[in-house]
């Protein structure tokens, strides 16, 4: 038999142990810190530091062109009780919850009617990603003139339909209330795109027999949407709505270019009122702690959509197919 | 349970007719497999039956009813894809029960059906996995399950074989023709494997480009093929074709060889005509035709001998192991009661 004639082999040399060494050069771990290393000494450089420095700055009362000293929270202390910055914090929540709850659901439409077969569909898609194409601030100045007070063309509009008197006008950006919903609106119009085309991929990669199979099954276009299509595309949708979630907490281009902030400081989300107390009204340390204070919240964001974004049970396992 | 009736059907894709006018019976319980080579029109035709492609013209019947424009959900068929199709995001009592949640039966219902379904299959302990969790045969008989548990009036499977390895196809090919026997739903089966074709099926229906062949029980094809294309589609390795002339009683091959015929019909001395020969059905012979050997492949029950006669490659098996080189010559005759004639012109076989 083979076993016998293994046993009655002479001993080979017995193979050397391993050295330390010879341990670490194999190790895939110490490899992959390696290749991580330019990675990350740009994120080190460009990122961390400007973040620690705007941390450290938001802890001193430093000033345009005059370095501060340490003065502890006395920023934070007092944005605390800062009726204008309070009022940015709750806009901010407010703007990025119900642009991104807009965008989703209209973003999630379009995808699926794009996803349907129809006349001159890639023309229609290229149509659906204009207004992500046109630099934010062109777009912005548009809506500028479309909710300007005298030429607005809702107020035209209105006045059409006999909702508004002839000659009677409206304040878009005038009123605080208005105001904020123009924005949110334009916002709103502006990231459409993005989620639809990032979405409509997402649609496309799943395979039409499930369709066929959820057809004969019984399904109704309805349930096949609640339990075929949305389901496979909760990944997907997890991945978008968080850079969508980070993109429209951080804005800042969209506001500074309709409004300024106005009126009555309304429209200010923490990242305008960061720059005009900072960099126009000079004090950088308070600039950095109105700067400092999104990070919690998008810490949050980010966590949330980390547990969305794990792999899902039905995700795992090997993939051979 | 239920008869399919399929009357004169037509499929064009735009303008690019693909079945041309297509007529099949199924029998009530009734396993009939749809073989052809690819692109033949095989899947189309299944789609037809299930209402996922739409009918050009003709008749579809399930039962008696003309289904042509029932929606796919109210035909009561079940299908199982050739890439499964199971639902991802689903574990596999859920993929099971799918259709049973749509129409909103009771829970304890889905779950005697699913599982009684799993026992059938051994899937029971499978059922709390996801699809990518499974193997590909796994995934195969969730396929399967998922049509059982619908309990409906006629399966269709398109070639759900097609991405297993050889040896679980054959285990599996077994399967399925033992759940047929033990459910008798009717069953219509799409493969372009015609072993596959041969072993399972009550009935075969050969088709090629968008036409129906023949239609007949699988050794009905194999003995009395109705055409060359049959006859070159059915077996394996496939028969061999010698042309050349009836002679009499006999026939004159065009390699200036003459061939043994069961008989000749009437009349047909000196017609041109096809000499269709079996590799089976030759054997070896003192007295017979001289065969130079090409190749010889050892199959361990049989040898397959590709040899030359009169200046044309024949292929040969024979149950004996025989030891011959390339470039040998050994002598072997047709078995006269096994051959076959087709008309040199329309290809049709020539009656004996
Ligand atoms: N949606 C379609 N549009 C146009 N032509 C099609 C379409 N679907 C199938 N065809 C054509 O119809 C013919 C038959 O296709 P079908 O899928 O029925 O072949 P098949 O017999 O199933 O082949 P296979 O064994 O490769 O699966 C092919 O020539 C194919 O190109
Ligand atoms: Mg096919």
């Amino acid at each position: 038999m083979a076993t016998d004639s293994l046993a009655v082999k002479p001993a080979r040399a017995p193979i050397p142990e391993p050295s330390a060494w010879d341990r670490l050069r194999v190790n895939r771990n110490w490899l992959g810190a390696w290749f991580m290393m330019p990675a990350m000494a740009f994120l080190v450089l460009f990122l961390a530091y400007p973040l620690g420095l705007g941390m450290w700055m938001s802890l001193t009362d430093m000033r345009i062109g005059r370095g501060g000293s340490f003065i502890g929270f006395e920023n934070y202390v007092y944005l605390l009780d800062d009726r204008d910055f309070l009022r940015a914090t709750g806009f901010t929540l407010v703007y990025t919850f119900i642009a991104s709850i807009f965008k989703f659901s209209i973003g999630l439409y379009l995808a699926v009617l794009l996803n349907n077969n129809m006349p001159f569909k890639a023309l229609i898609r290229a149509v659906v990603l204009i207004p992500f194409i046109v630099p934010t601030v062109l777009s912005a100045v548009a809506f500028w003139w479309i909710f300007d007070t005298q030429f607005s063309i809702f107020t035209w509009l209105l006045q059409k339909w006999g909702i508004l008197e002839k000659n009677q006008l409206i304040n878009w950006l005038g009123d605080p209330l208005l105001a904020q919903g123009s924005v949110i609106f334009a916002n709103i119009w502006r990231g459409i795109p993005f989620i639809a085309i990032t979405l409509l991929a997402g649609l496309q990669t799943v395979s039409p027999s499930l369709y066929e199979a959820a057809t004969l099954d019984g399904a109704s276009k309805w349930q096949m949407f609640r339990f075929v299509t949305y389901p496979l595309l909760t990944p997907i949708i997890a991945v978008v709505m968080t850079f969508s979630v980070l993109f429209t907490f951080t804005d800042f281009q969209l506001i500074w270019a309709m409004t300024r902030g106005g009126p009555v400081n309304a429209t200010h989300l923490m990242a305008t009122l960061s720059y005009q107390r900072g960099i126009l009204g000079g004090r950088l340390g308070e600039g950095a702690a109105i700067a400092t204070a999104m990070v919690p919240f998008l810490l949050a964001a980010i966590m949330i959509s980390w547990f969305g974004l794990q792999r899902r049970k039905w995700q795992q396992g090997e993939n051979n197919d | 349970m239920a008869s399919v009736g399929i009357r004169d059907v037509k499929k064009s894709f735009g303008a690019t007719p693909i079945i041309h006018g297509v007529n099949i019976d199924i029998q009530d319980g009734e396993f009939v497999i749809l073989v052809g080579p690819s692109g033949c029109g095989k899947s189309t035709l299944l789609r037809m039956i299930a209402g996922l492609e739409n009918i050009t013209a003709g008749d579809i019947m399930i039962g008696d009813r003309v289904v042509n424009n029932v929606p796919p959900k109210e035909r009561d068929i079940a299908m199982v894809f050739q890439n499964y199709a199971l639902y991802p995001h689903m574990t596999v009592a859920d993929n099971m029960a799918f259709s049973m949640k749509l129409r909103g039966a009771p829970k304890d219902e889905i779950k005697t059906r699913v599982d009684k379904a799993a026992k059938i299959l051994s899937l029971s302990p499978l059922l709390e996995r996801y699809p990518r969790q499974l193997s590909g045969g796994q995934r195969q008989r969730v396929a399967m399950g998922r049509a059982i548990v619908r309990d409906p009036q006629v399966f269709l499977f398109d070639e759900p074989l097609s991405n297993l390895d050889a040896k679980l196809r054959v285990q599996m090919r077994t399967e399925i023709k033992e759940l047929h026997q033990r459910l008798k739903t009717t069953t219509v089966y799409v493969t372009h494997d015609q072993i596959e074709a041969m072993t399972m099926a009550d009935k075969i229906v050969v088709m090629h480009d968008g036409i129906v062949e023949q239609i007949g029980a699988p050794l009905e094809l194999y003995d009395r093929p109705a055409n060359l294309f049959v006859a070159g589609f059915i077996g394996s390795p496939a028969m061999n074709f010698i042309k050349g002339k009836i002679d009499g009683s006999g026939f004159h091959a065009d390699g200036g060889f003459n061939l043994p015929i069961a008989g000749a019909p009437a009349g047909s001395s000196g017609k041109s005509a096809v000499y269709g020969l079996r590799p089976e059905a030759i054997r070896l012979d003192g007295a017979g035709l001289e065969a130079r050997v090409h190749v010889v492949e050892p199959m361990g029950s049989e040898t397959q001998v590709v040899a030359d006669i009169g200046g044309q490659n024949i292929t040969c098996v024979f149950r004996e192991r025989i030891q011959a080189k390339p470039g040998e010559v050994i002598r072997v005759s047709p078995d006269a009661k096994l051959t076959h004639l087709f008309d040199g012109d329309s290809g049709k076989r020539m009656a004996a």
